[in-house]
């Protein structure tokens, strides 16, 4: 047997590069219409007459009926399904908010910002530091360092968020009147410094459970086979752990950190409150007290749009980044040839 | 003849709290110009420490003793960057899972040309025209083709080749094998070993060929050293380990493959029979 029998080529890689967009958009999709489908739900599944819950036991029944209307209760619910499909696929709307007698789509475009930028802060807080964290740990396993990055953040991580975000506040806002107690600053310099506090409070959330599993990943990797023919090859240390050892950590640890958004955005929901922000969160407490039910669909099918869109953002890097990724099937040329 | 390699008193120990344990043992071999030393012994009994040690490939918790001496200078006393890479051109290391000894994120290319751009002033072309040739030389067919693809694109045989291309290239004085074809199913085992039997006819560098596998072993080495234990416990040609081996566990270790190769006979029918 030669090597060129045993040898078989693969033409198809680019073609199936593409494949792979296409499937991961149609995952993304196909969450999405699930979603959709379970914020209908949301409002039709609430025991009793939802117009009687927004407005109370004692209320005119000629406003229940006219809320009847608003909301199409008296539709069937084949009618119903359809009209809300095509209000959120025409206008990517649930309806006007009852509280507000607005779209809700405006109301959480409007609120969405402060949020939005309150995650991508506390998302560069939580990469920076675990990334630095994960890196100074794994290369100095065992010592001291090692145990004290490992040991500490854990104390923050048994603390409920809002917990912490109480302390930096009386530490940093109250004390040492370094950053305001709550509220949005004004100009682009009050706006990110008021984010401060409670971007660091979210990422406080984020980063042990990130160091630890990054620290794995980054043992694993400098344990690796390649490292050590590298390393026998005399590859230049600083090369070694540039190109292959960061490289090879990047992929995992963007996964992860994808995974860990989610729950990032429903802690940045709660810490919101904390902090007076008046973004998603507000929007989404004000909702649900008032049982404004388009509203909250609205919310609801907004965040989870942007989880999905961000997990396949991450799922798209990582198959640039790792051609296994790009690939389902095993290659030929296995052993037997 | 002065020994290209000469490994004198050799101690690895590990320290894992206040345990020391020691994983080799007063070890001394050597290894002259263009000769093939094998390493026999069964699976752990220190081979891989032995000669990752040589090469410096063991992290803090090992401390090393002993001498070995490359061309007359001190292995084990080299610190320099410069000098530890000047090294990396003369001896070159060959694993035993090709598998997992690629970088999974890189084209076979981009990995034979960072050894070409650490070790040589060579410009991309050289470089490209160069790999060609090696996997060329490794009796690649494709060689354009499969430097383009990724490791897990190829099959272990194939890799292999490929690492004992980028092995041969820098033009080593020794090449060391740590159980290159352990990994590797048997057919293309057989491959392999050719490809080594190979390099060291034509190129006539010297090598140590680790294996478990004295049939294996047998076919490459010139020499014989035995290990178990942390220790040589046995040294000589093919011929004198089969014939006079001391060690008990040397000597069981050829009764097996005797027995293996006994019943080889009887199911051939064949009269007389090698024992590779
Ligand atoms: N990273 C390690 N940590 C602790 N012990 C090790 C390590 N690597 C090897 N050893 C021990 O060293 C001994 C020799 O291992 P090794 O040289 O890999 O054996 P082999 O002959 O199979 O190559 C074994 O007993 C093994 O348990
Ligand atoms: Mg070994």
């Amino acid at each position: 047997m030669t090597a060129d029998i045993q040898y078989k080529i693969k033409k198809e890689t680019r073609l199936r590069a593409g494949h792979h967009f296409v499937y991961a958009l149609l995952r993304a999709l196909s969450v999405v219409v699930l979603i959709t489908i379970a914020v209908f739900f949301l409002m039709r599944l609430v025991p009793g007459d939802p117009a009687v819950m927004v407005l109370g036991e004692h209320a005119d029944e000629a406003e229940i009926q006219k809320l009847r209307e608003q909301l199409m209760l008296n539709e069937p619910l084949s009618k119903q399904f359809a009209a809300f499909l095509g209000n959120i696929f025409l206008h990517f709307d649930t309806g006007d908010s009852i509280k507000y007698g607005v779209s809700s789509r405006d109301l959480v475009l409007q609120y969405a910002p402060v949020t939005l930028a309150l995650v991508a802060y506390a998302s560069v807080i939580t990469v920076i530091s675990a990334v630095i964290l994960a890196f100074l740990a794994a290369t100095h396993k065992d010592s001291l360092i090692d145990h004290a990055i490992r040991v500490i953040p854990a104390f923050t991580q048994g603390m409920p968020v809002f917990w912490i975000g109480l302390i930096l506040i009386s530490v940093f806002a109250v004390n040492l009147g370094w950053f305001p107690v709550g509220g949005v600053g004004s100009g682009m310099g009050g706006f990110w410094h008021s984010l401060t506090l409670p971007a660091v409070t979210i990422a406080l959330g984020q980063i042990p459970s990130l160091v630890r599993s990054l620290r794995e990943q980054l043992l694993e990797i400098m344990d690796a086979d390649f490292v050590l023919t590298l390393r026998a090859a005399k590859i230049p240390e600083s090369v070694i752990f540039r190109k292959h050892i960061f490289k090879n950590a990047f992929v995992p640890t963007l996964m992860l950190f994808s995974v860990n958004l989610s729950y990032m955005i429903g802690g940045t929901l709660i810490i919101e409150r904390v902090f007076a922000v008046r973004g998603m969160g507000k929007l989404l407490f004000d909702a649900i007290s008032n049982r404004d039910f388009p509203l909250v669909q609205a919310v609801t099918l907004y965040c989870a749009v942007f989880v999905v869109l961000i997990s396949l953002i991450t799922e798209l890097i990582a198959a640039k980044a790792d051609p296994r990724m790009r690939q389902k099937e095993k290659s030929f040329g296995n052993n037997a040839g | 003849m002065k020994p290209i390699l000469e490994v004198k008193n050799l101690n690895v120990d590990l320290k894992l709290g206040k345990n020391i344990s020691k994983i080799v043992r007063d070890s001394s071999f050597e290894v002259y110009p263009g000769e093939c030393l094998g390493i026999l012994g069964e699976s752990g009994s220190g081979k891989s420490m032995t000669v990752k040690s040589i090469l410096g490939l063991l992290d803090g918790h090992f401390t090393v003793s002993g001498e070995a001496r490359f061309n007359g200078r001190d292995l084990l006393l080299e610190k320099g960057e410069t000098l530890r890479r000047m090294r990396g051109k003369e001896i070159s290391m060959v694993l035993q899972n090709p598998m997992t000894c690629f970088d999974p994120l890189f084209r076979i290319g981009d990995q034979i040309r960072e050894t070409f751009r650490t070790h040589t002033e060579l410009g991309r072309k050289e470089i490209y025209g160069r790999s060609i040739e090696i996997l060329e030389l490794m009796r690649i067919r494709n060689p354009e083709e499969v430097m383009r693809k990724y490791p897990h694109q190829l099959s272990g045989g194939m890799l292999q080749r490929v690492m004992i291309g980028i092995a041969v290239a820098m033009q080593p004085s020794l090449i060391i094998a740590d159980e290159p074809t352990t990994a590797i199913d048997a057919i293309t085992q057989k491959e392999i070993l050719d490809e080594f039997i190979r390099i060291k006819g034509e190129y006539n560098t010297a090598m140590i060929f680790i294996s478990h596998d004295l049939g294996a072993i047998s076919r490459v080495a010139d020499r014989i050293i035995v290990m178990n234990k942390g220790r040589v416990v046995d040294r000589g040609t093919f011929r004198q380990i089969v014939d006079e081996a001391k060690d008990p566990y040397t000597r069981l270790l050829i009764e097996k493959r005797k027995a293996v190769m006994g019943q080889y006979v009887r199911v051939l029918g064949n009269k007389e029979v090698e024992y590779a």
